[in-house]
């Protein structure tokens, strides 16, 4: 069986969905946060096939941006929470009600 | 005659108005009296332009001058064109008007003598003179309206002229507000007519009326309307009341404005569309009968006030109504057939203008010899004069010609007229006829009173002994005898041969019998004043008590004053109407916003439950939206 470009997007739809999972069902925080990075590595996997599989050199260049961005989201981020933890003393999402009415 | 010389005729007084406002007022305010040689000049020259145009007139094929238009107005596709014209009726206003006025304005140097704002009343006298004069000579009914309105307001100024008196500001707004109610009826329609026919034109419209090109119930309405705003500016019954209160002006402005001039607007409009009236049977005799009922009703007050001026000012409603009555008799011969349309289109509204030609000179007389005598005692009320012919012969002297020639003393100008519109009424409407001839003698009576208790008997005032009184100055007197000598011969100058009416011979007119009967019942209204007020046979105050309700009833003015005050306006209108009205304002306009708000407050704190300030909630939504947008593409592309 060769390994065609809709394995990889197979693969990219279930890493997606696994980490849109993550990011709407869990409570941590922290665990939010590397849901995050899962449904990014996900788009990237989706962009890297595309570009091999459709010749264009565009899609590599992106995914090298993405992952750039990616880091530094990763760490405001877990600056953020850090943040939050200091004065909240949690990292339970549901906590955050900051914003309601 | 050239035409810009007949637009300088209205155009000078506007010009006079504009360099007293604009120059003398502000820069000279210290010498008011330069105002009043810039008004003279202005009036003066208008004078002069108005006799040229008199006698271009009648010199031209049927009394008419043609006089360019000048387009005012393009709406689209729309031009409305205005422009003068000068017939027989117009230059016999431009006469009334020009001289009238001069007379006041020289007059009021002496009358006005030392009054802070002598700027202001030539500026706005100015300003009345030239509308008045566009108003007549104005060729097309907007523009007339344009002036119409003018006037009006002058007459509000003027009249509140001591705008420090609450009782004058007060009759302003009153005046102000009552003509405006019957001016509605004449700008309805104006727009009437221009929808029925295109034209503001007055010519076309009288043709077109002849011809029966306008519908008769649209005829009829537009000939009412125009007769309401008659109504109104002539102060006929019911619009009569603001008249009387109008006294508060200055004396000078009453015999201009309010006796001579445009009081009379009403019955010129009324002249100037005859034609539309008379093709109208419903709106002819209507005028006919509010003429005459008004000649009776306001003479019949006129008998019993003690305010001098007051008295002209219900002689002046009584007497706009019996030039009404003139129009209207004549105008009801025509639409019965009983006089072919050419004769009676002519004869009408020569029998109406004449009397407003002779009336003009001997009752702004007679205002400008109250004004004299109020002068000298300080008051209007007759209680607090008397005896004053010893000290004013001259003013009693033009005061009794002018009663007489209001009376309808042959050969004074005011037989003349009256007599005409006496024989129209008995031609055509006979009933009229007997009203008319009832106040023939209240007339002579109500005239007679005043000059019994001004100048007969013994001075009574408090005021200042008879040291005190005195002649007024040469620049009051002179006016007077002007107007005087006008009073006297206005009847025979033919002016009634020139605006179409019949000619009578000198003594010829002593020949008829209803000449007599006029006559007699003035000498007998003339004789039971003396016999009250001046050999006091008859004691007034017992007389006052005989016949108390008809005195209270008179006195009290029928009660016109509450009725609309109290009744219509305080209890009809405020608390009727406009109280529906705040009610709909309160209720349905603000509960209409109120309601909008509050529903939005309402909904808003159902809806903010919805945000629980939970993110992964707000995610949840957000994917969701998401899957049913691509769902939506993928089912609907």
């Amino acid at each position: 069986m060769a390994i065609g470009l809709e394995h990889f997007l197979i693969l990219s739809a279930v890493l997606f969905a696994i980490g849109l999972y993550g990011v709407l069902a869990k409570r941590n925080v922290v665990v939010i946060l590397m849901s995050i990075e899962i449904m990014l590595s996900a788009v990237n996997i989706a962009m890297v096939a595309f570009s091999r599989y459709g010749q264009f050199i565009t899609g590599q260049v992106f995914v090298i941006f993405i992952m750039v961005v990616a880091a530094a989201e990763a760490a405001v981020g877990l600056a953020l929470i850090i943040a939050i933890y200091r004065r909240r003393k949690t990292v339970d999402a549901d906590k955050f009600d900051l914003m309601k009415w | 005659m050239p035409s810009e010389l007949v637009l300088a005729i209205f155009l000078l007084p506007f010009f006079s108005f504009a360099i007293i406002s604009f120059i003398i007022r502000p820069f000279f305010n210290h010498r008011p009296l330069l105002s009043w040689y810039v008004t003279i000049a202005a009036i003066g020259t208008s004078l002069v332009l108005s006799i040229w145009a008199l006698i271009a007139v009648s010199g031209a094929p049927h009394h008419v001058l043609e006089m360019p238009n000048y387009e005012w107005v393009a709406i689209g596709d729309t031009v409305i064109y205005v422009g003068v014209t000068v017939d027989a009726l117009a230059a016999a206003m431009l006469i009334v008007v020009t001289v009238v006025s001069l007379m006041v304005q020289i007059y009021s140097r002496g009358y006005m003598k030392g009054d802070g704002g002598l700027c202001r009343y030539f500026a706005f006298m100015s300003l009345f003179t030239g509308s008045m004069l566009g108003l007549v000579l104005a060729d097309n009914l907007l523009f007339l309206f344009l002036f119409w309105e003018g006037v009006g307001l002058c007459s509000y100024l003027l009249i509140g002229f001591w705008y420090h008196k609450p009782e004058a500001a007060r009759a302003a707004m009153k005046a102000f507000l009552v003509t405006r109610l019957g001016d509605f009826g004449f700008l309805a329609a104006i727009l009437l007519l221009y929808t029925k026919t295109g034209t503001f034109d007055i010519g076309e419209l009288q043709n077109l009326a002849l011809a029966g090109a306008i519908g008769s119930t649209a005829l009829t309405w537009a000939a009412i309307g125009i007769f309401s705003g008659a109504v109104g500016k002539s102060a006929q019954f019911p619009l009569h009341t603001w008249l009387p209160d109008a006294m508060e002006g200055p004396t000078p402005v009453s015999a201009l404005i309010h006796a001579a001039t445009m009081v009379a607007a009403g019955v010129y409009l009324v002249a100037r569309m005859f034609p539309v009236f008379v093709s109208s049977t419903t709106a002819i005799t209507t005028v006919a009968i509010i003429g005459g009922f008004t000649a009776i009703f306001a003479a019949s007050m006129g008998l019993v006030m003690n305010d001098i001026k007051r008295v002209l000012a219900y002689s002046t409603i009584s007497q706009l109504g019996y030039m009404m009555l003139g129009l209207g008799a004549v105008g009801v011969g025509v639409s019965s057939g009983a006089i072919s349309l050419e004769a009676g289109l002519a004869l009408g509204v020569a029998v109406g203008i004449f009397h407003l030609f002779t009336h003009a000179f001997f009752k702004s007389l007679l205002f400008l010899g109250a004004g004299s005598v109020s002068h000298a005692t300080e008051t209007f009320d007759m209680r607090e004069m008397g005896g004053l012919r010893k000290a004013m012969p001259w003013t009693f002297i033009m005061f009794v010609i002018a009663s007489l020639s209001l009376a309808g003393i042959w050969p004074l100008a005011g037989f003349w007229s009256k007599e005409g519109i006496l024989a129209e009424s008995l031609h055509y409407v006979p009933v009229l006829f007997y009203l008319a001839i009832i106040t023939v003698f209240m007339t002579a009576f109500y005239m007679f009173r005043v000059i019994f208790l001004t100048f007969g008997g013994e001075y009574r005032g408090q005021a200042h002994g008879n040291h005190g009184l005195h002649e007024s100055p040469l620049v009051m007197l002179l006016p007077m005898g002007v107007l005087t000598v006008l009073a006297v011969v206005a009847g025979f100058l033919g002016v009634n041969e020139f605006l179409g009416g019949e000619s009578h011979s000198f003594f010829g007119a002593l020949t008829h019998s209803l000449a007599w009967t006029s006559l007699i019942w003035a000498a007998g209204g003339i004789f039971l004043a003396y016999a009250i007020y001046g050999a006091k046979w008859l004691s007034a105050a017992s007389l006052r008590q005989r016949f108390a309700p008809i005195y209270t009833l008179l006195s009290r003015k029928y009660w016109f004053d509450e009725l609309y005050e109290r009744l219509f306006l305080m209890r009809f209108l405020i608390d009727g109407f406009f109280a529906v009205l705040h009610w709909f304002d309160d209720h349905i306009i603000d509960g209409a916003v109120n309601g909008i708000a509050g529903g939005t407050v309402a909904a808003g704190s159902v809806v903010r439950k919805l945000e629980t300030g939970q993110l992964q909630a707000y995610g949840l939504a957000i994917f969701i939206g998401i899957l049913v947008i691509v769902a939506f593409v993928f089912i609907f592309n």
